[in-house]
Parts: C-alpha cells; sequence; structure tokens
C-alpha cells in the first residue's frame, strides 16, 4: 500500500530521541524522507540528560531500515547560522521540503520568582526563540517549492492549564500559539497550514526525571516514577498516567497528511481530557 | 490490509446524504458496520428539500458495496423513543456499539424568516444531538468505552449566521454542542469513552448548496465576507469532515478527548 506521505520531505527538530524521533519513524513508514537536527550534547540549565549523538544515530538508523533518506546533523537550534546552511544543503539534496516539525524544547522545572536569569534566557532562547529560527530557516523552501506544505509547532497542555513551577516553560509554549496562528493567516494564500500541538505528559525522557516528579510531587523528598504516575493520573481525565511518543506522532500525521488538508490555525490538543 | 476500525460499530444521525453518509462510507471503507439514522422528511421552517428515504437507500447501497452491515432506520432524533427503538434495534442486529456521530443537523435560514426556526433549529441540532448520547450512553459504557464525535460549526466558536430566528438559533445551538460534549467528556471519561467536537466551515452538501442559502448569504456582503476562508478553497469537501472524524474515533487519537476539532481551512483564526 502507498503511503500518507510518499515522496515528502520532512524537515524535524529534536529528532534524536523522544517525540522526535517517534516523528521521524511515524512520517518515514508513510513514505516521508527526513531531515534532522539534534543539539545532541548536554543543554545548560537543564537537569535531565539531553540527547547524545548515539541517540541521533540510532534515528538515522531506525529511519533507513524503514528504507527511506534520512540527512542529520548536531545542531543547536538556538544558532540560526548553522540551520540555515544546514536545511538549505539537506534540501538540496532531497529536492524539496513538504513539512516542518518544531519538537525540540528543554523543561527546566523552577520557582516562578526564584528561578535564576539563566534558566528564564535558556528557556525563552530554546523553547520560543528557537521555533522562530527553526521555521525562519526552513519554510521558505515550502514557500518556494510552491506546491504547499504543512508546518506543526510543538507547544503543550501548559500553553493552556497552569502548573505551578513552570512560569517560564509554560510562557514560552503559550507563545507558541500566536507564532503559528500569525504564520497560518499569513501562509494560507501558499496553501501552506500551520497548527500547534498540545500533548500532556508524555513518557519521554524529558518527563522520566526526578526534578520533573518533584513538580507532580513536591510532598516527596525522592519522588519515583510510581509516585510521579499517581499523581499525573490525576490530572488526566481518561485513566491514563502518560501517553506514548506515537500518540503525538499520529495526531502530527493527519495534520500533515492529506486528511487534514484544511486544517490550519489550530490548537490540536492531544491531552487525555487533561485541560477539561 | 486491516483497516482501523475493523470489528466496530458506529451509530450515525443524518447518515442519508452530505457529511452523514460520507462517514458511514468512509467509516465501513475502514471496517466499521453502520447503524444509520435519518429523518427523511421536510420539516416547515427549512426552505431547501431535506432527505428522502431514496437519499438514505443509496447510503445503504454504498455501505454495502464495501461488504459491511447497515441497519438503516428512518427516525427523528427528536424523538427520544422512537431514537432508542431504533439505536437499539441497530445493536441488536450489529452486535455492540463504539462510535456515535451526533450529526444530523438543520439551516433553517433564508430571506423569509419565520418564528419557527428558532425552535425547530434548537430542538434538532441541539435536543436531538443530546438525545442521539441519551440513548447510546449506557451501552458505549457496558462496551467498555468508545468514541463520540458531535458535529458543530465555525458557528460554534464565532457569532456568526446573522439574525433570523434560524440563523440565532443554529449559532445557540452550535455552541451548546460544545458544552455537550464538554459535560460528557468529564462524565464519561472513567469509562475510557472519548467525546470531541469537530467544527467544519462550509461544506459541499445540499444543506449548504442550495437555492435559498445561497440567497441568504448573498443578502449581505458582510455576510459573503465573513464565509471566505484563509486557505484558497471555497468550500470543503463532506470527506475532509469524514477523515477528521476518522482520526478522533480511531485508536490514533486514544488520548484525545474533550477537545474542540476545527476544520475550517483557517476561517475562525483569520476572524
Amino acid at each position: 500500500m502507498t503511503g500518507k506521505l510518499e515522496g515528502k520531505v520532512a524537515f524535524i527538530t529534536g529528532a534524536a530521541r523522544g517525540q522526535g524521533r517517534s516523528h521521524a519513524i511515524t512520517l518515514a513508514k508513510e513514505g516521508a524522507d527526513i531531515i534532522a537536527v539534534d543539539i545532541c550534547k548536554q543543554v545548560e540549565t537543564v537537569p535531565y540528560d539531553t540527547a547524545r549523538p548515539e541517540d541521533l544515530a540510532e534515528t538515522v538508523r531506525q529511519v533507513e531500515a524503514l528504507d527511506r533518506r534520512i540527512i542529520s546533523a548536531e545542531i543547536d537550534i538556538r544558532d540560526f547560522a548553522a540551520l540555515k546552511q544546514f536545511v538549505d544543503g539537506a534540501v538540496a539534496d532531497l529536492g524539496r521540503l513538504d513539512i516542518v516539525l518544531a519538537n525540540a524544547g528543554i523543561s527546566t522545572p523552577a520557582d516562578s520568582l526564584g528561578m535564576d536569569e539563566e534558566t528564564w534566557n535558556t528557556m525563552i532562547d530554546v523553547n520560543l526563540t528557537g521555533q522562530w529560527k527553526t521555521l525562519r530557516a526552513s519554510v521558505p523552501h515550502i514557500i518556494a517549492g510552491d506546491r504547499g506544505g504543512s508546518v506543526v509547532i510543538t507547544s503543550s497542555l501548559a500553553a493552556i492549564y497552569a502548573n505551578p513551577g513552570t512560569a517560564h516553560y509554560s510562557a514560552a509554549k503559550a507563545g507558541l500559539v500566536m507564532l503559528a496562528k500569525v504564520l497560518a493567516k499569513e501562509l494560507a494564500p501558499h496553501s501552506i497550514r500551520v497548527n500547534t500541538v498540545h500533548p500532556t505528559t508524555v513518557a519521554t525522557d524529558m518527563i522520566l526525571n526526578e526534578p520533573t516528579y518533584k513538580l507532580f510531587r513536591p510532598d516527596l523528598e525522592h519522588p519515583t516514577r510510581e509516585d510521579f504516575e499517581e499523581a499525573a493520573r490525576t490530572l488526566n481525565r481518561l485513566p491514563i498516567a502518560a501517553m506514548e511518543p506515537v500518540d503525538i506522532s499520529n495526531a502530527i500525521l493527519y495534520l500533515v497528511s492529506d486528511e487534514g488538508r484544511y486544517v490550519t490555525g489550530t490548537t490540536h490538543v492531544v491531552d487525555a481530557g487533561g485541560q477539561l | 490490509m486491516t483497516g482501523r476500525l475493523e470489528g466496530k460499530v458506529a451509530f450515525i444521525t443524518g447518515a442519508a446524504r452530505g457529511q452523514g453518509r460520507s462517514h458511514a462510507v468512509r467509516l465501513a471503507q475502514e471496517g466499521a458496520d453502520i447503524i444509520a439514522i435519518d429523518l427523511c422528511a421536510q420539516i416547515d421552517s427549512v426552505s431547501y428539500p431535506m432527505s428522502t428515504p431514496d437519499d438514505l437507500a443509496e447510503t445503504v447501497k454504498q455501505v454495502e458495496a464495501m461488504d459491511r452491515r447497515i441497519h438503516a432506520v428512518q427516525a427523528d432524533v427528536r424523538d427520544r423513543a422512537a431514537l432508542q427503538a431504533a439505536f437499539d434495534a441497530g445493536v441488536a442486529e450489529l452486535g455492540r456499539i463504539d462510535i456515535v456521530l451526533g450529526n444530523a443537523g438543520i439551516a433553517p435560514m433564508s430571506l423569509h424568516p419565520t418564528p419557527e426556526e428558532w425552535q425547530d433549529v434548537l430542538d434538532v441540532n441541539l435536543t436531538g444531538v443530546y438525545h442521539t448520547v441519551e440513548v447510546a450512553k449506557q451501552a458505549l459504557i457496558d462496551n467498555g468505552g468508545g468514541a463520540i464525535v458531535l458535529t458543530s460549526s465555525t458557528a460554534g466558536i464565532n457569532g456568526i449566521g446573522g439574525d433570523t430566528p434560524g440563523g440565532l438559533g443554529y449559532t445557540a445551538a452550535k455552541h451548546g454542542v460544545v458544552g455537550l460534549m464538554r459535560s460528557y467528556a468529564n462524565t464519561l471519561a472513567k469509562h475510557s469513552i472519548r467525546v470531541n467536537t469537530v467544527h467544519p466551515t462550509g461544506v459541499n452538501t445540499p444543506m449548504v448548496v442550495n437555492e435559498s442559502m445561497q440567497e441568504f448569504l448573498q443578502q449581505d456582503p458582510t455576510m459573503g465576507q465573513a464565509m471566505m476562508n484563509a486557505l484558497p478553497v471555497d468550500m470543503l469537501e463532506p470527506v475532509d469532515i469524514s477523515n477528521a472524524i476518522l482520526f478522533l474515533v480511531s485508536d490514533d487519537a486514544r488520548y484525545v478527548t474533550g477537545v474542540t476539532f476545527p476544520v475550517d481551512a483557517g476561517f475562525t483564526n483569520k476572524r
């Protein structure tokens, strides 16, 4: 059977692991070739291990096992010049660009008024400005292709629903909503669609770490995954603690495929009823 | 290849034509059997021709052509007892229920408005949707889970539709459907039943593409402007809404509940 994205090319940031890797594999299964970036080193202020070169190599291996092409690079989305140079070259090699997934992001739980400036600034630089740089480096290629296209920016339930200890994260994720909506309006005449996805907790390395567990269980000194899941389950209306990366990939697949050809400017919530 | 809804049964109101028929056919393509309901008769305050028994027969023919089973009944969503009987008979024949689509609706908007439009559109587009969920709710709980999609509109998000009794009623009913959805999403989540709304912009169906509605839209130039999409497309096809619903009712969206899902070519964002 022919895939839903046969002949298309997708650019994905944060593709070394977690949701980004899942998106790369899901889109490749449907026939897309992939342009993948990830920082692949420790990001300052982040209290869990960020992706490493071997993670990105694993994404490359899994996409190639599906007989799709993938071009990858270790790039920090805060570095526009590096992003642009890489995307320009990769699009030339693969011949076109149709889809952009601005997915890279960090989580640094911190007290809203007590956090240091580096924590605040790094969050905004990566989770908000980094997404803008991602789009700035890539969307002109979709416009130039003149075939239309689809952009999905990964926001969060945190853009809609307030949780203590996430002011910088939530501000960045909420900023992405209007970035997407303004771009949706500007790019609609080019038949380029722009939407945000809003996941609740997903079982990835960004979430499965003690500092995040403590956000959910401030009552415990060293909360475990079980302690976290007990609290997370009460946030979701559906009886689950965390979603799997593929649940977000499936939502994105709908948005970027022809099935979502008239969906633009929307906030696409995948949150097990968390906002209710 | 196995369909995404193999072995499932879907209950669809307003299934004789337009979006409802498209949903029946699209879900059947993915393996679902169908319980199809439609009034197949005229409501006096509606100025365009409503569905007929021949329309419902055509839906049956198209679903059966895909080797799926369909239990079709002429019933009025305003009549709880008749709707319950039709639903129960369908479940008895097809063996289970997994999916409920509250799709039936009318748009009593014309250049010659009547006071009756208000009550008729609320009865069909809001109370009818409530009845649709109520007749199926317990069976979905007994099934151990399921998915409900209620068809709202861009008029369920924005104050559009004009100031006739029918236009105001349409917008009020479509907003009301969102309240129903959010409440059901809360109360049914513990049973693993998901509830969402879809919000289409103008779709190429007999409810929109008819002389009376086109006159109504053209009477006021701001109305025509208000109906302009952001993407360069005048009108969506029914299958575009069916594809959104397919996503929502399939396992791809197993953790999506309580959301308002626009399929509107950027209409809402543009306003």
